[in-house]
């Protein structure tokens, strides 16, 4: 089974102090960290294990520019076997359909079976996966937190819905899914496996390599634009719940049915 | 009547002379034991490179010491007093031994026919060591039989109980030593009732007590059991040799060998692969021990030589806790696979990857290197560095719990496991009332400082333990010294980074540290965490000379640069925690004791479990991070043994220490009942604000 694995670059927020820049419609970029963004990452798992199984390759793209090599690097490093940068300046401030548009383009230069996305980036609208299944007219499904390859060109796949349950669905090849983390635990990559693939190629495709119109794309041709980006201002503080253990506990199970945690 | 008794080489035993009988059986015996010896050291030879063969003169003193003189055996006394005798006894029948089986091949004419002197003072240890050996035997079976100490039990996890084996054992060496007994028994009530020259034995031993049972048995039947008692003997004593290979028993032949090659080095871990360099590393296919071939030559020899006495096990935090690792299987289990995979008869079998079939992922990541089992062992099996080099190994294929994973890639991007900014690093030293009474220069990279305090990543950032940060600075500046900090320019020591398996990535924080302390030019590194003056000590190469910041309080205490006010007398009583990486890994015991006794009106109490058998408060670095299963904590578990002593403020000389205390102290209900102090904030506390000027000053 060919696979792709549709990924992205972004601020990684768990080692990150976000500010807003000066124009306030965006972050302070100076002092960043990036990594993959994280449902991204269980879906280059689960490709993998697929793979593992099934047999095929799993290809990484991201559209950016160079720095994004990183995380293509990151996930040749967990196993995947080819990785491409989609990269033009003509693609910079993309909306989530130039996006998508870029990726379609790319995705008709191969043949996959099956795309992924993770089901949304850390600073963006899970948009880009269900754009680009509309646009390849493949079946898509969102929030996937299961895949079984079934005989015959299909897949049985699950997602969590409301309240715990599990939904069951089967889908046909090929498609686009949107991978939920918790899917799988992904490996760990370390140094070692980065520097190991430090010298790999990893091919540029522009917009003529694509066969895009660049006016097509890009922040012009966006139609979503970011008009502000705000840190909410802080609440109140906690409620502290007091008394002993067992009256705590008490207390927090009390809140816990009112505000609807438990049912 | 028979005239004079018979030796076993004269006599014939089923129409073979005993001295063909005897020299064959010697010849089989000894040949099969050089089979199986050669099988068992097959895989020590596909093993990996272990340089184990420099320091001799250290190395045969430590044999001395650890192997012939027992040192380590007392520590558990009623089964250490046991082992020494058995020891000693088996040590002294040697000779014995060798005599013996020259009589049955030679025949008496071996000896001379008035002993000498000297021969009589070794017969009569002789008769003791066998005698004390054969009560010793019955003593130990008794224990394992009916007192069952518990470190001898085998939870249902790691299979059957070993008890009937080791029961066997000692039956088989008690055959030896009575056969021994009865042998020289019987001629000599023999030779009594023929009025000959009674062979004199020694009185009260076991031989002496055979032949006064037997003074009055008829000739005939005397001869008969001394001959049958030789080939008991002689049986026995082969079918003992060629048998020890096969479990715990083989640790008689390969202790020696241990103990000579035991680490030397403690508080190091073993490079990747010895002989690699690290800028060759590289090239190195596979990191870790993935399977059996990946352990050293030496790490091999451990498996054979765990004796299964269950001390290690005893001592250790995480089977103490019910984590699910006893380091005793890790040996057991290893022995168990090596004889399974490399078999004495037939040939090897394909190597199954060992995590997965010998060892679990969770008890590999169980460990918190605090070394309480290498402490403890007699044998000095090492147990840090073959985790270390499986955690290598399960780094390497991606298999790294998820709790780590972020504090992994937090430490790759940010130099520290919280993900904080690195210009914040020093932000500790911002607090208002601390700049009032201190200023800590900022190196960044710069010289300016003859001494750098190396902060770390948890005194850096951690809101608590900042505290301890600043406590160490004030201390620093009452004492006069010319300190700074590395501030943005420093990293994490990566000392658990490189214990949890992640090479690399420690190198990498290794050299930016190094670069770093290089370029500020100090003369020497004062800490205040055990764990990262552990890293710059061992881990770290060419770096100025490294001090715990409670080996500079305590010389101050010395030469009276500091003195305290007298502690009130306010029911405190006060234990001292020895932090693993302070003490087990660096021996500072004495330096933090002595500067708690040099206050005044300190009282203080020791947990039993103290120096080098310290407990484990659960550890720190990564291992903050890890969801370990247990069944409690080992803080908690702590936290009880100091109420238990008797104290109810534990004094602490390791950040993580005091996190792991602090919160088992709120886990355990102890709140108001408990306290935890760090030995720089008592101090700060408690300093004589006048600097003192003589050693007997006082405040």
């Amino acid at each position: 089974m060919e696979i792709l694995v549709c990924a992205k670059r972004v601020p990684d927020t768990s080692e990150n102090e976000i500010e807003l820049d000066r124009a306030g419609t965006g972050i302070e970029s100076d002092e960043l960290v990036y990594s993959i963004n994280e449902p991204d990452n269980y879906a280059v798992e689960e490709a993998l294990q697929l793979v593992d199984r099934a047999g095929g390759s799993v290809t990484v793209a991201t559209v950016g520019s160079e720095d994004d090599e990183e995380i293509l690097r990151r996930e040749m490093a967990m196993g995947a076997h080819n990785a491409v940068l989609l990269s033009d300046e003509a693609f910079e401030g993309s909306d989530g359909r130039g996006t998508a548009a870029v990726l379609k383009a790319f995705v008709g230069k191969g043949k996959y079976d099956l795309i992924l996305t993770g089901v949304q980036a850390d600073d963006g609208a899970a948009q880009v996966g269900g754009m680009l299944a509309a646009m390849l007219d493949y079946p898509f499904a969102a929030l996937v937190n299961s895949i079984e390859v079934l005989d015959g060109g299909k897949l049985k796949i699950a997602r969590e819905i409301e309240g715990g349950n599990r939904e069951v669905s089967e889908i046909d090849l090929p498609c686009v899914l949107s991978i939920q983390t918790g899917i799988n635990e992904p490996r760990y990559v370390g140094m070692r496996g980065i520097r190991q693939v430090a010298s790999r190629e990893i091919p540029t495709y522009d917009s003529s390599d694509l066969g895009i119109d660049p006016d097509t794309v890009g922040e012009a041709a966006a139609k979503v634009k970011r008009l502000d980006y705000f840190i909410p201002a802080l609440g109140k503080g906690a409620e502290m719940l007091e008394g002993s253990p067992e009256e705590i506990a008490g207390k927090l199970v009390e809140l816990l049915k009112v505000k609807g945690g438990l049912n | 009547m028979l005239d004079a008794i018979q030796s076993p080489a004269q006599a014939t035993y089923w129409f073979i002379q005993g001295r063909i009988l005897f020299s064959i059986l010697a010849l089989i015996g000894t040949a099969c034991f050089i089979y199986i010896a050669a099988k068992r050291l097959a895989p020590l030879m596909k093993g990996q490179r272990d340089p184990r063969f420099d320091r001799p003169f250290l190395r045969l003193g430590r044999l001395l010491q650890y192997w012939f003189l027992q040192w380590r055996h007392p520590r558990f006394i009623g089964a250490g007093i046991l082992h020494i005798l058995i020891f000693a006894g088996f040590i002294t029948l040697v000779i014995r031994t060798g005599s013996l089986m020259t009589l049955g091949i030679a025949g008496a004419s071996a000896e001379p026919a008035v002993p000498s002197l000297l021969s009589r003072i070794y017969s009569t240890f002789a008769d003791y060591a066998g005698t004390v050996v054969f009560f010793c035997m019955v003593v130990a079976v008794v224990r394992r039989l009916v007192f069952k100490p518990a470190r001898y039990a085998v939870p249902a996890r790691y299979g059957k109980a070993r008890t009937a084996d080791a029961v066997f054992l000692l039956a088989l060496i008690a055959i030896l030593m009575g056969a021994d007994a009865l042998f020289d028994g019987a001629r000599a009530a023999a030779q009594f009732q023929l009025v000959q020259p009674v062979e004199s034995l020694a009185i009260f031993s076991l031989p002496w007590m055979v032949k006064n049972a037997l003074i009055f048995t008829p000739v005939p039947i005397l001869q008969n059991l001394h001959l049958g008692a030789y080939l008991t003997h002689q049986l026995a004593f082969f079918f003992l040799l060629c048998y020890r290979p096969f479990g715990i028993q083989f640790h008689v032949e390969t202790s020696f060998f241990s103990i000579y090659f035991a680490k030397l080095d403690r508080g190091t871990v073993k490079p990747v692969r010895w002989g690699v360099s690290d800028d060759r590393l590289d090239q190195v296919k596979s990191f870790g021990v993935k399977n059996f071939e990946d352990f050293t030559w030496k790490h091999i020899l451990d498996f054979y030589s765990c004796a299964d006495c269950g001390r290690c096990s005893d001592q250790c935090p995480a089977n103490a806790v019910g984590r699910p690792l006893s380091p005793r299987f890790i040996s057991v289990k290893g022995r168990d696979y090596a004889f399974r995979h490399y078999p004495v008869l037939g040939q090897s079998h394909n190597g199954q990857p060992l995590v997965g079939n010998v060892y679990s992922e969770e008890e590999i990541w169980s460990c918190t290197t605090c070394g309480a089992c290498e402490a403890e062992c007699p044998l000095f099996i090492e147990q840090i560095d073959k985790i270390v080099d499986l955690r290598r190994g399960l780094v390497d294929d991606g298999k790294v719990p998820q709790s780590l994973q972020k504090p992994l890639k937090a430490l790759e991007s940010r130099g520290n496991p919280y993900g904080k900014m690195e210009k914040k690093r020093a932000d500790w030293v911002k607090d208002k009332d601390f700049q009032q009474a201190c200023t800590v220069r900022i190196l960044n990279g710069k010289p300016g400082a003859d001494t750098l305090y190396f902060v770390d990543s948890i005194t850096s950032y951690d809101d608590r333990i900042q505290s301890i940060g600043r406590a160490t600075a004030k201390i620093l500046t009452r004492i006069g010294t010319n300190f700074g900090i590395l501030g943005a320019a420093e990293k994490d020591s990566g000392h658990e980074v490189r214990r949890f398996g992640e090479e690399m990535l420690f190198m990498a924080l290794r050299d930016h540290n190094s670069d770093a302390i290089k370029a500020s030019g100090v003369q020497r590194i004062v800490t205040n965490d055990p764990h990262a003056y552990n890293a710059l000590k061992h881990d770290y190469k060419d770096m100025p000379p490294v001090e715990h910041i409670s080996q500079t309080i305590a010389r101050e205490v010395k030469s009276g640069g500091i003195a305290f006010e007298p502690l009130p007398d306010d029911g405190s009583v006060y234990t001292y925690h020895d932090p693993c990486y302070l003490g087990r890994h660096n021996g500072i015991y004495d330096d933090p004791r002595e500067v708690l006794d040099a206050i005044p009106g300190l009282k203080r109490v020791e947990m039993p479990r103290s120096r080098d058998r310290s407990f484990c408060c659960g550890s720190g670095g990564l291992a903050l991070f890890y969801e370990p299963k247990e069944e409690q904590r080992m803080g908690v578990v702590r936290v009880r043994m100091a109420a238990e002593a008797g104290a109810n403020v534990i004094v602490t000389a390791c950040p993580f220490c005091m996190v792991n205390i602090e919160d088992a102290i709120k886990v355990a209900g102890m709140e108001g009942r408990m306290t935890a102090i760090d030995i720089t904030e008592l101090v700060d506390r408690q300093v004589c604000v006048e600097r003192a000027v003589s050693p007997l000053a006082s405040c």
